[in-house]
Parts: structure tokens; C-alpha cells; sequence
């Protein structure tokens, strides 16, 4: 493997620098986090700013977020040389190093937002289902009502008042959540393909964006899945705020780009080869042809053109799917990027990306199938749907 | 008191549970720091030592000279007096410490001599550097030089 | 006592038991290793000079290092390695540069004479940088700068997550195969703090590369400094790198 590698490098890499150190495990990291952040901000348009179109999808968007959350540190764990020492983060966090913010700004957002907004959200579902279903089930609901039974209008509407504010904190969180990701590459001033003050702000427009791409191809699916009729006004909204979220996510991703072409300082040359050869399928053709450049041309014919309802699910879904792809897309980019082109700015290498070893492509393509089936639980044991009778009942 | 509790309970008992949570991560703190943790810096002062306690693999030129004297009296006069012992015949550590229970293995002139001493045209200009293909018809080293004190000028 | 209650202080009871063994074990599982007792670190700050002008490229360095510091020998780690600079009319934005097997083997000739190309070696190793962002990135405190002026690595802490080796400039840190933990040159520490010299600069023929201490007011890194022209590598990152390369050439990287 490694002579492989050696062959694999043009020009000249300092010699640790020619095995890459960050594999698509972490490419996943920003992924699923992004996902996170911005399905939780999708669901907040409602709660928040009280957009009541998108209520439909406000349950969805949150059971969805919280899969997502609970897969995102498995990639992370997967990859570290030493990962039963991963709780050091916790006891000694080192606070000049962006990576030590994770453990806290992730337990953060995971216990006090979202599982807490989630339960505020459900406690009436979840009290009644304590008291209709029999068996293991019924512990379940119990243990999750905290003992006690009270559903009074009094009470919920106590609910409703915190659950409103915990989304108002949830914002700020999730932008911190997926900022700070931005923050680890954007801070690393040795390496100049990450080293930019725009890439948080970069990182959270994507991951807005391929949240909300996200929940509407869900919201669209479970219909189907269900046979519901979709909620068109819903899809539309949720429509029209994706292609502003692009707008400005692909405002900013050019203002950058065109900044380091003009400036050209001494990376330039050497990342720009590397973007017009190693980098050409998966970001100019991936990224940005295919990933940002047709989805927003086809939202932008919804918002200008009238269309048939049919036309525009259409539409939507193969839109979110680009989008969903050119955002993982920018992630690899991003990250794989970033290590092919050495230091010196005199070489590159090459990723061998493995199937079935620890950081090879099979934990990697199990790791986003994951967070799928533990929405399916999750649906299951909190139906998102109102005016659904609750699972066996 | 109880009338401002009365819808509120199972927000207080969330709150009791998220109490005891950082409680727990408290003690758990307490207990799991390494000792010596932030004495120095944001580190466990223990590495240091860790670092500090690795075994010698290379005694130095000094070790050498404690025992072979003659050498070290030989090289001081030559062209190969900066350079030390095992620079040429390796890491001794393990021989110092036990001289006759290890000896070092023997140089091999030509690899040895030729490692430095063959013609690149990186080298600094002034070095000595021979193309050994050439150079005395690719004779062996020793027939003209000394290893510890290489003269001046080799011998016809 | 409802049985909820009494069901709840038992549980409580058996982790408090267990935390007591616990500590005791994590403290005896901690080493007992001491520090080198003759050796004050307030004392001392360590750096290096590498002079381009002695270098011949001969490797001693890469393998001496190699042996004294348990570095892997399969390709792509190393804790020093030296480059061989080749630039065509003795200026270029892109010099021609290689480092078979990090130098371990020498530089086999691949370049004819007289072709008006300048050409000299570069080792390089870790900077020990005095602001080093290395230092700045670990989330836990496993790799610092010491009092001395040395950058360590806590092996038995160190995570394994790698955002230290994207944060150094220089390309000098690696994962070491056997820990699965960051390696990289602690300027054989081991020795400098027994009186010894580092393995590289033990090894060096030429005496291209010699450990200063700049706190000792007798050694000769202060006339040197005021003497020759000195650089560090990537000046413009300004990570306090204590190698002073004398005779550094622009080109280099």
C-alpha cells in the first residue's frame, strides 16, 4: 500500500505529509453535523419566527436532527488511534484548541436542546401513551414521563412557553454546532486551502441548506411512504427557503473564491492545479456544476415560472438530491483537499480510500445508513404525525 | 409554594436529573484527572519525566573516549576530528555500558567512506569528494588513508 | 423507605464503593517515572543551528535518529529528514526537490555536473516552535512546550486525532504505527537532559547540525547568531521556530 502511494505522488511532499490523515470518516463529521444544524433551523422558521406553513415538518425535522446527532461522534471515534481516551476532552479540554470545544458544545446541544424540546414536544403523546399501552412498551413511556401524569392546559402550555425559548437558545447552538467545525479547518493558519475567517460562516449556509434538503425529501418520502397527501404550501415554503440559503451560502463561497484568485498569494499556483486536476470531478463537476449550480437554476425556474404542483415535486426532490450530494461534496472537498497538495506547495498526493478497513468506505456508507434506522425508531416510539393514531393502539 | 409547582413538576424533575448528571461528570472529574495535570502547563507534568526516562541508544563521543583513548588521541590530530565515534561505527549505548558482553560490528571502508566522501554536486564545493569509479581505478579506501587521521594529502 | 427509594441508595451505594478502587487503581496505573534529578529546566533553552554551507547529505542524522528514537523504517515517518535541493539558474519559484526515503540512504546522484543549477541539502526536523500552533490545536493537553523550550508529546494521553499534524507548517509530526499516538523529534530529550547532544547532531560529520542552549551564556549559538546570516522556515506563520538555519537559501520551503 504504501509503495502504492509513493508512486502516487507528483512533484515533491514533505514525507510525512504523503498518507493522508484525515479519511472520509471525518469528511462524514461536518456532514452529519451540518445535517443537524440545519434541520433544527428549518424547524425553528416555525417555532420561532412562526412560518406556520412549515409546521408540518417541525416534528420530522427535530426526530430527524436528533438521529443525525446521535451518529454524528461514531465516524469520530472510529478514526482515533486512541479512542477509549476520548473522554479526556471532557477532563482536561484545552481551550486555545477549537476540537476541545466538541464534547461540551455536543452534549449541549444533544441533552438541552434537542432531547428537551423533543420531550416538551411530545409530553402529552408520551403520558397518554403511558396510560394506553400495555407490556414493555408502557415502561418505556412511563420512565419517559418522569412519573408524572400531569397533561393539565395549564401544563402544557407551560411546555409550550419553554419549549419556545429552548428554541430560541437552539439557534445560537446549532450555529456554534456546525461553526465551530468551520472554525478547526478555518483556524489552521499552515494550511491555506482551510485557512479562511469565512469558513464557518461557509460551513453553516451549506449545512442550512443541506438540512433543509434534507427534511423536505423526508417530509416527501414518509408522505409517500404513508400515503398522505403532501402539504404543497409546506414543500413550496420549505422550497423558497433553501434557494435563499443557497444564494447566500454560494454568495459567500465565491466572494472567497475570487479573493484568492485575485490575490494569488504563494498556495495559489499549487491549489489551483490541484482544483483543475485532482479536485476537477469532485468540485468543479460535483460540487459545483451539478451540486449548487443546477439546484439553485432549477429552484430559481419554481420561484420564477409558474408550474404544475407535479412539476414542482419534481422539481424539489431531484433539487434536494443534488444539493444533498454537492454538499457532501464540498465537505470532501474541503477535507480530502486540503491534504493532497503538500505544504511545500512543490507536490501532491493521492487518498486510497479502503472498502472494508476501519476508516475504508464501508463504515463510512454504514455510519449514514445508521442514522435511518434509528429514525425509524424513533418514529415508531414518537409518532410525528398529530392526527395519527399512536403506534399499536 | 406548592401552587407555583403545581404544573411544573416534571419540569422539576428534569431539572434534578440534569443536576445530578454535572454532579456526577464533577465527581467523576475529581477522580479521573491524571495527578500532576496542569502543574506545568496544560499538560500532565508526568510526561516530561516519561519523556526524560527513555534509554540511551547512542552513548555519545565522550563515553567513547573514556576508554579508547588512543583513537581518541588519533582523531584529534586529522582531518576527522569533528566527527564523532559512532557517526561511523554506529549507536554503542549497549557497548559502553557493557563492553565485553557487546562488541561493535566492524565498518565496512568502502560503504563507510563512500557515504560521504562520493562525488554529488550538492555537496559544498570545498568537501572532498571523489567519483569512486575513477578515483584510484576504485581502489580499496585503506590502501592510501587512515580512517581516524586521514593525512593531508594521500599517500602515492 | 418505598422500595424506589431503597433501590436507588443501594445502587448509589455500590458506585461510591467503586470509585475508591477505581482512583486507586488509575493513580498506581499512572507511572512512577522520575524526572532526571540533575537537571534543572529553568536553566536551559534548547534550539538548533543547521548551517547549509556543512551539510554533505550523507543521512548519519535520518538513521542515527531512526535507531536512538524507535522511529518505524517504512517509508513516510520520520522525525528528521534531509532534502536535496536542485535550481535550475540558481533562482526558481517551483526548485526541484527530493528526499529518497527521507535521506536514510544517502542521495544517489541524478544530476550531471556543471549544468549551472545550484544545489545544496536541507535537514529539516521539528522547529520547536516557541508559539507553536501544534500546541495550540490538542484538544487535551498532549503535546506542549516545556519550560526549556522543547515541544513533547504525552504518549500515554495523546488521542490520536491527528489536528496537530494538519497545524504544523513544517510536515514534521506522524502517527506512529505501533501506538497508534502523534510522534514526532522531542530533541532527544532523554539525552539532552543527561549532558548528552541529540542523535543528529552526535551523528553529523560535518557539524552542520549542533544543539544550542541559549540560556548558557558560554555557549557559541550567541556569536553565531551575531555573526552569519540566519533564518527560520516559514518566518511569515511566526511560530517562534528555534532552528536557525545559517546560509538558507530563498528557495527553500
Amino acid at each position: 500500500m504504501e509503495e502504492a502511494l509513493l508512486q502516487a505522488v507528483q512533484g515533491y511532499m514533505y514525507p510525512n505529509e504523503i498518507e493522508l490523515q484525515w479519511s472520509i470518516l471525518i469528511v462524514l463529521y461536518p456532514f452529519t453535523t451540518g445535517l443537524v444544524a440545519g434541520a433544527f433551523i428549518l424547524a425553528s422558521l416555525e417555532r420561532v419566527f412562526n412560518v406556520e406553513a412549515v409546521k408540518p415538518t417541525y416534528r420530522l425535522a427535530l426526530l430527524t436532527a436528533l438521529s443525525f446527532l446521535l451518529v454524528a461522534p461514531l465516524p469520530l471515534q472510529l478514526h482515533l488511534g486512541q479512542p477509549q481516551r476520548s473522554y479526556e476532552m471532557y477532563l482536561t479540554p484545552h481551550t486555545t484548541s477549537a476540537m476541545a470545544m466538541f464534547g461540551f458544545v455536543y452534549l449541549w446541544y444533544l441533552m438541552a436542546v434537542l432531547v428537551l424540546e423533543i420531550w416538551l414536544d411530545y409530553r402529552k403523546e408520551i403520558v397518554l401513551l403511558s396510560r394506553s399501552e400495555t407490556g414493555w412498551k408502557q415502561t418505556v413511556y412511563k420512565v419517559l414521563t418522569l412519573g408524572v401524569d400531569n397533561i393539565s392546559e395549564a401544563s402544557l402550555k407551560i411546555d409550550d412557553r419553554v419549549g419556545r425559548f429552548l428554541t430560541i437558545i437552539g439557534i445560537p447552538s446549532a450555529f456554534l454546532l456546525h461553526g465551530y467545525v468551520g472554525f478547526i479547518f478555518g483556524s489552521i493558519k499552515a494550511n491555506p486551502w482551510w485557512s479562511t475567517p469565512v469558513m464557518p460562516i461557509v460551513f453553516l449556509f451549506s449545512a442550512i441548506v443541506s438540512g433543509i434538503a434534507l427534511v423536505l425529501l423526508m417530509y416527501m418520502a414518509t408522505c409517500f411512504l404513508k400515503g398522505i397527501e403532501i402539504n404543497i404550501p409546506c414543500v413550496d415554503t420549505i422550497a423558497r427557503y433553501l434557494f435563499y440559503a443557497f444564494l447566500i451560502d454560494f454568495a459567500i463561497e465565491m466572494l472567497d473564491l475570487i479573493h484568492r484568485v485575485y490575490e494569488a498569494d504563494e498556495s495559489f499556483q499549487s491549489l489551483d492545479f490541484m482544483v483543475r486536476t485532482k479536485l476537477y470531478t469532485s468540485q468543479i463537476l460535483i460540487q459545483i456544476v451539478f451540486g449548487t449550480i443546477v439546484p439553485i437554476g432549477l429552484l430559481a425556474l419554481t420561484q420564477l415560472v409558474k408550474l404544475t404542483e407535479t412539476a414542482r415535486k419534481g422539481i424539489y426532490v431531484l433539487a434536494a438530491i443534488l444539493t444533498l450530494i454537492g454538499i457532501f461534496a464540498m465537505r470532501w472537498n474541503v477535507v480530502i483537499g486540503g491534504q493532497l497538495f503538500s505544504k511545500s506547495f512543490l507536490g501532491y498526493t493521492t487518498y486510497k480510500m479502503a472498502f472494508a478497513t476501519r476508516e475504508g468506505l464501508l463504515p463510512a456508507i454504514l455510519l449514514m445508513i445508521l442514522p435511518f434506522g434509528i429514525l425509524w425508531v424513533l418514529v415508531k416510539l414518537l409518532p410525528p404525525w398529530h392526527d395519527e393514531p399512536a403506534a399499536g393502539a | 409554594m406548592k401552587k407555583f409547582f403545581k404544573d411544573k413538576e416534571h419540569l422539576v424533575r428534569m431539572a434534578a436529573l440534569f443536576a445530578g448528571g454535572i454532579a456526577l461528570f464533577v465527581i467523576a472529574r475529581a477522580v479521573l484527572v491524571p495527578k500532576g495535570f496542569g502543574l506545568y502547563g496544560h499538560y500532565r507534568a508526568g510526561a516530561l519525566a516519561d519523556n526524560m526516562a527513555k534509554p540511551l541508544v547512542h552513548a555519545g563521543r565522550a563515553a567513547c573516549g573514556e576508554c579508547h583513548t588512543d583513537k581518541k588521541d588519533e582523531l584529534s590530530k586529522g582531518k576527522h576530528a569533528g566527527i564523532g565515534c559512532e557517526a561511523c561505527h554506529g549507536a554503542l549505548a549497549r557497548h559502553a555500558a557493557d563492553p565485553s558482553e557487546v562488541k561493535p560490528a566492524k565498518p565496512e571502508p568502502k560503504t563507510l567512506c563512500l557515504r560521504c566522501h562520493t562525488t554529488n554536486v550538492a555537496k559544498p564545493a570545498k568537501f572532498p569528494q571523489i567519483d569512486p569509479k575513477t578515483h584510484m581505478d576504485g581502489a580499496d579506501c585503506h590502501g592510501c588513508h587512515a580512517s581516524h587521521a586521514p593525512d593531508k594529502e594521500p599517500k602515492p | 423507605m418505598t422500595s424506589d427509594r431503597r433501590d436507588f441508595l443501594l445502587t448509589a451505594g455500590k458506585l461510591l464503593l467503586v470509585t475508591g478502587p477505581a482512583a486507586a487503581f488509575l493513580e498506581a496505573a499512572e507511572s512512577g517515572k522520575e524526572m532526571e534529578p540533575k537537571y534543572r529546566m529553568a536553566d536551559h533553552y534548547w534550539g538548533m543551528i543547521i548551517d547549509i554551507k556543512k551539510c554533505i547529505g550523507c543521512g548519519n542524522c535520518v538513521r542515527a535518529d531512526k535507531s536512538e528514537n524507535n522511529v518505524p523504517l517504512e517509508p513516510f515517518y520520520f522525525r528528521t529528514w534531509v532534502e536535496r535541493y536542485h535550481i535550475e539558474g540558481g533562482w526558481s519559484e517551483h526548485p526541484d526537490v527530493d528526499s529518497p526515503n527521507g535521506g536514510y540512504d544517502g542521495f544517489p546522484e541524478k544530476y550531471p555536473a556543471g549544468d549551472g543549477a545550484k544545489s545544496f541539502f536541507v535537514p529539516k526536523l521539528c522547529n520547536q516552535c516557541a508559539h507553536s500552533p501544534c500546541t495550540q490545536v490538542c484538544p487535551v493537553g498532549a503535546t506542549f512546550e516545556t519550560p526549556d523550550g522543547a515541544v513533547l508529546v504525552d504518549k500515554s494521553y495523546c488521542l490520536g486525532c491527528r489536528y496537530c499534524i494538519q497545524a504544523c507548517p513544517y510536515g514534521c509530526r506522524y502517527i506512529h504505527p505501533a501506538s497508534e499516538t502523534v510522534d514526532k523529534c522531542n530533541l532527544c530529550y532523554h539525552r539532552i537532559t543527561k549532558g548528552l547532544t541529540t542523535a543528529c547532531c552526535e551523528a553529523c560529520p560535518t557539524g552542520a547540525r549542533q544543539l544550542v542552549d541559549l540560556k548558557d551564556p558560554k555557549d557559541p549559538v550567541h556569536e553565531f547568531l551575531r555573526t552569519h546570516t540566519v533564518q527560520v522556515l516559514k518566518p511569515h506563520m511566526a511560530t517562534g521556530s528555534k532552528m536557525y538555519y545559517a546560509n538558507l537559501d530563498g528557495t527553500v520551503r
